[in-house]
């Protein structure tokens, strides 16, 4: 290797960490500022009171957030269902299904939500509820649903997607000639070869649903005030220590949420990277 | 293995043609009618009200069949009203402008961020993923929030900016109106822009320049180029869907946020979402908030298109 070589890798490589270390503190200064002073004993923002937990307590009696978290939870969980079963029937008909009339048409709906700004998906929704209030009925948890489902779906679609394109179909094929019926060979061979990718997209689905708030302003209806819209409504008036105190722990929860899932994800893998291995051996 | 004789009946018609060619059409018309009603019909619709006028509670009807004369009330004031309007041209450049400033700085932020993550040590790799996709798990709006805590007057940034006088740069660039203040400028609502979507941007990158053949790198060093010309006229060229894709995912979003200018951008900031959302919200005029957001997704068409041809490519990492 050239001098000149060695030297360019070396300048790579000190400007790579370099700028992966202050992209991070980029992603993770505000987080870790905002539990910080989630602590705080003054109740001014950018005042240190000394360390207290007393934001913390006075969340245990806040009526309206509680009342949010339950809403919010019951609403993620049915839409992360409701994402993982649209999303994973959408992706098996990309992938497995190439032709069929109005492919580009379903691609261009599954995608667009993606990009698609969350005002205008909650806006023509809601508008078409209120143009149908005899099938929908009122606005409520059901509606907040719907929204929540649409958007969760794209995002299940992309990750199972994902996982059935690098599936090798050869064992799909070794089933079907050993005899198993279609719907033998999909919940026997293909259903645990992507159950890794369901759960990463429910896990997905249920943090959009758990963190949306324009969707829920749009679909929400008498009652059905969700945390995010209790968030939001009080973020708007300024820094406040009790949401500092909330977001906390709505982060602490679901980082250990989503590392444990991932660790679940990344040791099944490793397991079944093994099992092969053991069975090329045999 | 013996099975109980009710399920042989079940499995012949589970092998017989009729069936499969059934549960073809059934795997694909769930998710398509789904998609129809609840995607593309209320488009439709917002489509239809943005003609109508607005009654009292509720807008009128489109067309009415009374004593046997059809009448339209195609109501067009809407539109002519957004074209004419100062102020509704200039939020519309505004929002453009904005999304196009935020997708700038995610590429150029981005870019090397991805590139070296998909150089670094392969053991290392998914523990870095982990961390870009972290924040983009943790609640965007509390995210959103974080930081005013540390723009708003005596935060730590804004500190940070006034003590090297940085904000003396901003001003001139005209991103904050007065020195020191941060909090409710173009500047506080670009680092958010930019803040939220940067992980949109660095995922597709990552995986397109993960999947990168090396060797073509070497062969280039063989052949003479330098690793500077190698990674322009390589490495570029090949991640090329990545940075469409992340390009459209940050730029399309970006041109109707709602948020970001509510928390950060404060009551001066043109975005056309906030528009939107006045429109509804406060002023309770249906048509015209529809007629904003079907001009909005006029705008948005043409990258939507470009998005769906390389989203396919280059989305097989995002998970």
């Amino acid at each position: 290797m050239s001098l000149r070589a060695l030297l360019y890798r070396v300048l790579e490589k000190g400007f790579g960490k370099t700028w992966l270390g202050a992209g991070f503190v980029f992603l993770y200064l505000p987080i870790v500022v905002l539990v910080f002073y989630s602590f705080n004993a003054s109740p001014l923002p950018v005042v240190w009171g000394g360390v207290s937990l007393r934001w913390y307590r006075q969340l245990v009696q806040d009526r309206d957030l509680l009342s949010g978290v339950w809403l919010s939870l019951q609403i993620a969980l049915y839409a992360a269902t409701g994402s993982v079963v649209l999303g994973a029937l959408a992706a098996f008909t990309l992938v497995k299904y190439k032709r069929f009339w109005g492919r580009t048409l379903f691609t261009g709906m599954v995608n667009a939500p993606l990009v698609m700004p969350e005002v205008i998906i909650g806006l023509s929704l809601l508008l078409m509820l209120v143009s149908m209030q005899r099938v929908f009925g009122q606005r409520g948890m059901f509606t907040i649903w719907l929204g929540h489902v649409l958007l969760g779906m794209s995002y299940a679609t992309v990750v199972i997607q994902a996982r059935l394109q690098d599936l090798n179909p050869e064992l799909e094929q070794a089933a079907a000639d050993l005899g198993a019926r279609p719907i033998q060979v999909f919940f026997l061979v293909t259903l645990p070869l992507i159950l890794n990718a369901l759960v990463s997209a429910f896990l997905l689905s249920f943090t959009l649903s758990l963190d949306d708030v324009v969707l829920a302003a749009f679909l929400n209806g008498p009652g059905s005030t969700t945390l995010p819209l209790v968030i939001f409504s009080r973020a708007r008036l300024g820094m406040r220590p009790d949401i500092n105190a909330a977001a906390s722990v709505i982060i602490a929860v679901v980082t250990v949420m989503v590392v444990g899932g991932s660790y679940f994800v990344f040791r099944a893998e490793r397991r079944r990277a093994a099992e092969i291995a053991a069975a090329q051996r045999a | 293995m013996s099975r109980p004789p009710a399920s042989s009946l079940f499995n012949r018609m589970h092998a017989h043609p009729l069936f499969l060619a059934h549960s073809r059409k059934a795997v694909i018309s769930v998710p398509f009618v789904w998609l129809l009603i609840f995607m593309l019909l209320p488009f439709f619709i917002i489509l239809k009200i943005s003609f109508a006028q607005m009654g009292i509670a509720s807008f009128l009807p489109l067309s009415q069949f009374k004593e046997g004369i059809l009448t339209l009330n195609l109501d067009l004031t809407h539109y002519q009203f957004i074209v004419q309007d100062q102020l509704y041209f200039r939020t519309y450049l505004n929002s453009l402008w904005c999304a196009a400033l935020t997708t700038f700085w995610c590429l150029f932020i981005g870019y090397p961020f991805a590139y070296f993550m998909a150089r670094a040590k392969a053991t290392l790799q998914p523990a870095l993923l982990m961390l870009v996709m972290l924040p983009f798990w943790t609640s965007y709006l509390l995210r959103v929030y974080a930081w005013k805590g540390l723009l708003m007057n005596g935060g730590l940034l804004a500190r940070v900016l006034i003590y090297t006088h940085l904000d003396w740069i901003l001003l001139k660039l005209r991103l904050i109106v007065e020195p020191g203040m941060f909090m409710n400028t173009q500047f506080a609502l670009l680092i958010g822009m930019v803040y939220t979507y940067l992980p949109f941007m660095i995922l597709p990158l990552y995986a397109t320049l993960s999947k990168m053949d090396l060797r073509l790198l070497e062969a280039a060093a063989d052949l003479g180029a330098t690793p500077w010309v190698g990674f322009w006229k390589i490495t570029v060229p090949l991640s090329k869907a990545g940075i469409i894709a992340g390009s459209m995912l940050v730029f399309i979003p970006c041109i109707g946020e709602y948020v970001i200018p509510e928390l950060l951008g404060g009551p001066q900031s043109l975005m056309i979402g906030r528009v939107l959302w006045d429109e509804f919200f406060s002023n309770n005029d249906w048509p015209m908030a529809s007629s904003v957001a079907v001009v909005v997704i006029l705008l948005i068409l043409l990258p939507l298109a470009i998005f769906n041809k390389y989203q396919a490519e280059a989305s097989e990492v995002r998970r």
